[in-house]
């Protein structure tokens, strides 16, 4: 299993085949809009919406250019209040802790908080090849992997699936008596459901939206109250934390409980935001561990351009506002981080050479960049990505024709002179007054473009013949 | 590789940030949001029944009777209250248990209805917060029944969330739970439409206790 979990083709052949995909196009373009009007209403509300936006920007350069000493102190305070902390250099480093902890206590399965850390490092799937079941308990995650799919948003995993598909899903797994399409009816099935996996769940597995450096405090914001039942009710939890998600002190979370939930959800709050340290007597699991996950953030911390890339707070407004995301939805960026910030934060994870492609998955509209509670400069990365791209990949056809393509361009005879060869040329391959397939290898480049017929007579001829 | 994977991680910081560390940006003044005008307690209404909690503002000599009516209502002959929760409010006309060792989780499933005070109440997100001490009971008390009535006097309502963590701020470095409880459960992953209820409690009373009339939202949702 490779460090950041990667499927499917690469990006511009996922995205061909989902455009030809008219019920995933109608699904997104519904769920995206809904939560672009609910999100502007919860933001609109906020008078000082841009001064919070820039202080947690401070807030996040401050934690990441100081990030062994902030990583130091929330050990100190987690450990101070009967927490263990494990350090996960890798993966499996993560995973293994999961086991190790699941076996000390018995346990057969683990219940699961949604958590794309664990996503990303194909938790599930390391379980189960060590006889581990994880039963994942956001309904979405739960639509997800009852269905054997992938995640194609950071926040709604299923937003790519309708009513009717989602309930057809259920009735041929865990509720064959569902007979309605209704939101609420598919969602009293899950409760159903679950109830008894709660129950009797001996360890529970979580991520963390925040972890406070001062207090050891964790946080983790969500709305069924799945979080709740896994983080409270097992005797054992396990939360896995990337290091850049650490906020320096506890008063920070006023700044990030405001960001967050409107830019996620639309919501003032969300239902439930969970926040604990350490243990507490008499009151929830009486074992913690926290893992402190890397994983590929210290080489995304080392590019000066793209560390800024680890403020993300996994809102996903940037993913609603995206007009290529809305049309390709989650699963062509072949990432559990699609989306702008997937297209940032996949490659800056994965490392120079990996998912090359996904820079190039964006318009460099700057819608992203407009709506991230964090200001990160998503197009500003997403060149410098490109950059980096062009750098490590080996010399192509591409790289050889920009060059002959500049030489003619630098020299205006050369260039008069290619015009004529073009008009020439043209005759081949144009249909009424435009250039619909361009000869040789240029093919690929003209079968989703179209190029203006190269006209009879350019200016500079009609000038020079003028009065003859 | 026997390395220690703490020094692993911290070595890889110091190296990706090299020698000469980049001047953290300042703190800047914490941005205080200007107030939402208006009344506390009818802010906190209005933000409840936005999340489709049921709502009363009652007078302190009716909070009883009204929690006995919340759970009359919903047809609950058994309700679990936590240790400390003031005499005054402890509903009557239902067996009341007070939690204990005894009551684990299937038990506090099987009872249905709890009845719990609060830590404070945040008026401009409508948030009902609990850091776990007396009156309110630790944290699976107030998840796996199915209804929970909450009393919150007004002088536990704060205006916002900074308030709030303000307020807040001995419980989190004395090691307490704190949780933000915003409405009743809901879930908005299917068609981004939010729904109501699904694995915490499904019905949320809210029962303010102001020495004052007021009006009261427009009840269970």
């Amino acid at each position: 299993m490779s460090r950041l979990a990667a499927w499917g083709p690469p990006f511009p052949a996922a995205a061909r085949e989902a455009l030809h995909d008219p019920q995933l196009r109608a699904n997104l373009a519904a769920a995206t809009a809904t939560i672009r009007d609910r999100r502007a209403g919860a933001v609109g509300e906020v008078a000082e919406w841009e001064q919070l936006r820039e202080e947690g920007r401070r807030i996040k350069a401050r934690t990441l250019g100081d990030l062994d000493a902030m990583l130091e102190r929330l050990e100190r305070a987690v450990v101070a209040r009967g927490g263990t902390v494990h350090w996960a250099p890798e993966a499996a480093d993560a995973a293994a802790v999961v086991l190790d902890v699941a076996r000390a206590h018995g346990a057969d399965e683990v219940v699961k908080v949604k958590s794309l850390a664990t996503d990303e490092i194909e938790l599930n799937e390391r379980l189960a090849a060590a006889g581990l079941r994880a039963i994942e308990t956001d309904l979405a995650e739960l639509i997800c992997q009852l269905g054997g799919e992938r995640s194609s948003h950071i926040l709604v995993p299923a937003i790519h699936r309708n009513r009717g598909e989602i309930a057809a899903l259920f009735r041929r797994t865990i509720a064959p008596g569902l007979d309605s399409d209704e939101p609420a009816d598919i969602a009293e099935a899950a409760r159903a459901h679950l109830r008894e996996a709660f129950l009797r769940a001996r360890v529970g597995v979580s991520g963390a939206n925040f972890a406070v450096a001062e207090t050891g405090t964790v946080c983790v914001v969500e709305s069924e109250g799945n979080g709740r039942m896994c983080t409270t009710l097992p005797e054992a939890l396990v939360t896995i934390c990337g290091i850049e998600k650490l906020l320096p002190e506890w008063r920070d979370l006023e700044v990030f409980l405001q960001l967050l939930p409107r830019s996620a959800t639309g919501e003032r709050m969300s239902p439930y935001t969970s926040l604990w340290s350490g243990v507490a007597a008499g009151d929830g699991p009486r074992e913690f561990h926290l893992v402190l996950l890397d994983n590929g953030r210290t080489d995304a911390l080392a590019d000066e351009v793209g560390r800024e890339a680890l403020a993300c707070i996994r809102c996903s407004a940037c993913l609603n506002i995206c007009p290529v995301y809305r049309r390709t939805g989650g699963h062509a960026y072949g990432s559990v981080y699609p989306g702008p910030i997937g297209a940032i934060l996949t490659p800056l994870l994965r490392g120079p050479g990996e998912a090359d492609s996904l820079p190039y998955a964006s318009s460099l509209c700057s819608a992203c960049a407009d709506v991230c509670p964090v200001k990160i400069d998503i197009p500003r990365i997403l060149v410098h990505l490109r950059g980096r791209a062009v750098a490590t990949s080996r010399p192509r056809a591409e790289g050889a024709a920009m060059r002959g393509l500049a030489r003619v361009f630098a020299d205006e005879r050369r260039y008069a002179r290619a015009q004529r060869l073009a008009r020439r040329a043209q005759r081949i391959g144009a249909r009424s007054g435009l250039m619909t397939r361009l000869p040789g290898p240029l093919a690929a480049w003209s079968a989703d473009r179209e190029l203006p017929e190269v006209a009879g007579e350019t200016f500079r001829e009609w000038w020079a013949g003028r009065g003859r | 590789m026997a390395a220690d994977p703490r020094e692993v991680i911290l070595e890889r910081i110091r190296a990706a940030l090299g020698p000469a560390r980049p001047e953290p940006p300042g703190s800047g003044e914490r941005v205080e949001p200007a107030a939402t005008p208006g009344d506390l307690v009818d802010l906190l209404v209005d933000r409840l029944v936005d999340y489709r909690a049921g709502v009363s503002v009652v007078p302190p000599a009716e909070a009883a009777a009204t929690v006995t009516a919340l759970l009359a209502g919903s047809g609950a002959e058994r309700a679990v209250v936590p240790p400390g929760l003031a005499a005054q409010w402890r509903p009557a006309g239902v067996a009341l248990l007070e939690d204990g060792e005894g009551l684990g989780a299937r038990d506090l499933d099987a009872i249905g209805h709890v009845v719990t005070g609060c830590a404070l109440a945040v008026a401009e997100t409508g948030s009902l917060v609990f850091d776990h001490g007396p009156g309110q009971g630790r944290r699976a008390l107030t998840l796996v029944p199915d209804h929970h009535v909450c009393l919150v006097r007004e002088e536990e309502i704060v205006r916002s969330l900074a308030d709030a963590f303000r307020a807040l701020a001995a419980s989190a470095v004395a090691g307490r739970p704190v949780t933000f409880v915003s409405g009743p459960s809901a879930t908005s992953d299917i068609e981004l439409r939010r729904v109501e209820g699904v694995h915490g409690p499904r019905r949320l009373d809210v029962v303010i206790v102001a020495d004052r009339p007021a009006p009261a939202g427009p009840g269970t949702g």
